[in-house]
């Protein structure tokens, strides 16, 4: 019985080869590289879009390196030191100024934040474009979902480590976000700090979110999503199902092997990625205040907020439509409202396989609607995301307020107008354009 | 093999008993890590009352002291500042407090146990951002042309007036809460208690 495993993948007698017989013999190395990259076929019709998937991961690894090494020389604690400030802050100026290379490694982890994002919503923006959520790919994208609902969470839990003004009112205003819940929130938004304000407890218990709890469950998240995609096969620009087209060995006529074709083409979106990271690592680290806010390099100060609060970029189209929420319902507070807005802004999102009626998949062969929409959609999320960046004013709530309106009329209405579009008959093999 | 198609019922029991007692075991387990993320008994202790001399706070002056890591915020408001409140009577969400964000000796229009002296917590009732303080009448700090004095919520735009009631269809839902406080003495205030000496 245990013969057979050795005939699995026989040695050519090279010392290499009888060594990979006795790995494969007790361990799937030979047979994961070729379902996940040497005999994984992906459509030979990948476009620039294709690109964000491979850097998102490779954003994830920066994230993940620079972090341990920030942990080292980092302290999550909020007590005032000897020089009257609080002695995390005090250690992130350590990093900045004293710690060897620790200005860049910080840098990379701050900047690596906003990447991240950028990144993330290029890859969603791909999904949309070329309906990668739709049937069979529904649970990649479920998991894709956990994966940006999770960076939501880094980002928030991190966001407080620095313990700058910004750090502290910033978590201070998103923790009593639970606290709109009616009946448990206020409980709740307790048992989240672990004190009745913001305090060193509750940079302590972020600390641990951010650098353990959170990571083990993005990269469990992140191989569940990459499962998923190689069960079912890539989506293309063309939203056609190469599987539906095989050779004599059943390998799908429109599909390259990953390896080393796509490895070799995204290390090309690799460089040029890494360009435009370095350049903004070395000109422009604060990102002009969108990626490190000015207030952020002040130290925490409980009884004062600064004069405008706003979240990182990444939060502001819906940090938005929180702000545009300003009536009560059903004998509920604005707050709650909110609040639930802003939540359903994001999760709405996990519903988008199922909103989608459209009977093809690529915007390429859907007509005016759904291309109209789907601008209205991205001018409306870019507006919403400025004018989170905004102190509040009249103007501006309306103008959120008429964009929130069709955000979600967006997504609510997608039923139907997905359905009432014009469309150009789908080719049976990819076009490469 | 002979118990094929045969269910085992009392090794199906005994699964069911094992699994039911791992389960229990199992939610049991949990409750030392739910309880550690409540506030420790340190925490708990933490807020004793703080003691305040206004003695030099002038007319038209603010102070911010810090009470259980808040902002208490105590103004001596002017006589132009008082003569607002009356005037906002149908401006303001709740006029007359009469939603438990105050002790009843601050259940009064200004909302203070000496009309001119209010002592607020300086925590926007929304989300909890503390407010800036807009005292000039008019559009001079930024605000609207009718504006009449008060603060102004930097995060999400809620306005509130001299007495810290919030105005109408504004984010948050109910005016600034009034800490328990007593005099000691004509210039010295008790943040945190309503007794002396208690």
């Amino acid at each position: 019985m245990a013969a057979g495993n050795f005939e699995k993948y026989k040695s050519d007698g090279s010392l290499g080869g009888n060594l990979m017989e006795w790995f494969d013999a007790r361990f799937p190395a030979t047979s994961m590289w070729k379902a996940h990259l040497s005999e994984y076929y992906a459509p030979k019709n990948f476009n620039f879009w294709y690109f964000f998937g491979s850097l998102a991961l490779l954003v994830l690894v920066i994230q993940i390196v620079t972090g341990i090494f920030l942990t080292m020389h980092y302290k999550p604690d909020a007590a005032i030191n000897s020089a009257g400030v609080p002695a995390a802050f005090a250690s992130v100026e350590y990093i900045m100024r004293d710690v060897p290379g620790g200005w860049i490694i910080r840098y990379m982890h701050s900047t690596g934040a906003s990447a991240f994002f950028i990144v993330v919503y290029l890859h969603m923006f791909r999904g949309l474009l070329y309906g990668s959520y739709r049937k069979p790919r529904e649970l990649t994208w479920l998991f894709g979902i956990g994966i940006f609902l999770v960076l939501m969470g880094e980002a928030f839990f991190g966001y407080l480590l620095p313990w700058g003004q910004l750090s502290y009112w910033g978590a201070q205003v998103i923790v009593n976000m639970f606290g709109a819940i009616p009946f448990v929130g206020n409980d709740l938004s307790i048992l989240i700090r672990g004190d009745y304000v913001v305090s060193d407890a509750t940079l302590n218990r972020f600390f641990s979110f951010h650098v353990i709890a959170l990571p083990l469950v993005l990269v469990g998240l992140v191989a569940a999503h990459v499962l998923a995609l190689h069960e079912t096969g890539s989506n293309n620009p063309d939203g056609i199902e190469i599987k539906a087209n095989k050779d004599e060995n059943g390998i799908p006529r429109d599909g390259i092997p990953f390896h080393p074709y796509y490895t070799v083409k995204d290390i090309v979106g690799v460089v040029v990625f890494l360009m435009v990271f370095s350049a903004v690592l070395f000109f422009a680290p604060e990102g002009g205040g969108y990626f490190l806010e000015t207030p952020n390099f002040y130290p925490a100060d409980t009884l004062k907020t600064p004069p405008h609060i706003a979240p990182v970029w990444y939060f502001t189209p819906y940090y938005s439509i929180l702000r545009a929420m300003v009536w009560n319902f059903f004998g509920l507070e604005a707050k709650f409202w909110g609040v639930i807005a802003m939540g359903a802004s994001v999760v709405i999102f996990a519903f988008l396989p199922w909103l989608d009626r459209s009977p093809v998949k690529s915007i390429r062969y859907r007509g005016p609607i759904t291309k109209v929409m789907i601008t209205l959609f991205v001018i409306c999320f870019f507006i919403l995301g400025y004018l989170g960046t905004l102190p509040p004013s009249p103007a501006g709530e309306l103008i959120s307020q008429v964009c929130s309106v069709f955000y979600f009329a967006f997504f609510l209405g997608m039923p139907w107008w997905s359905r009432m579009d014009k469309f150009k008959p789908v080719p049976d093999r990819l076009t490469m354009k | 093999m002979s118990n094929q198609g045969k269910m085992d019922c009392g090794r199906r029991r005994l699964i069911v008993a094992t699994a039911a007692v791992g389960g229990v075991g199992t939610v049991a387990a949990l409750i030392p890590f739910v309880s550690s993320l409540l506030p420790s008994e340190r925490a708990k202790a933490a807020g004793a009352p703080v003691e305040v001399d206004i003695s030099k706070l002038e007319p038209g002056q603010m102070m911010t002291v810090e009470w259980r890591g808040k902002p208490v915020w105590i103004i001596n408001r002017t006589k132009e500042m008082l003569d607002t409140l009356p005037k906002l009577k149908d401006q303001v969400a709740d006029p007359q407090s009469e939603k438990e964000q105050q002790p009843a000796y601050a259940k009064n229009e200004t909302r203070s146990i000496k009309p001119e002296m209010l002592v607020v917590v300086g925590i926007c009732t929304h989300l909890g951002c503390s407010p800036g303080s807009k005292f000039k009448p008019g559009s001079d700090e930024g605000m609207s042309a009718d504006w009449q004095g008060g603060f102004l919520c930097p995060c999400h735009g809620s306005t509130f007036d001299f007495a810290g009631r919030v105005f109408k269809a504004k984010p948050a839902p109910t005016n600034l809460e009034v800490p328990p406080h007593v005099y000691l003495a004509d210039t010295r205030i008790l943040i945190g208690e309503d007794k002396k000496g208690a």
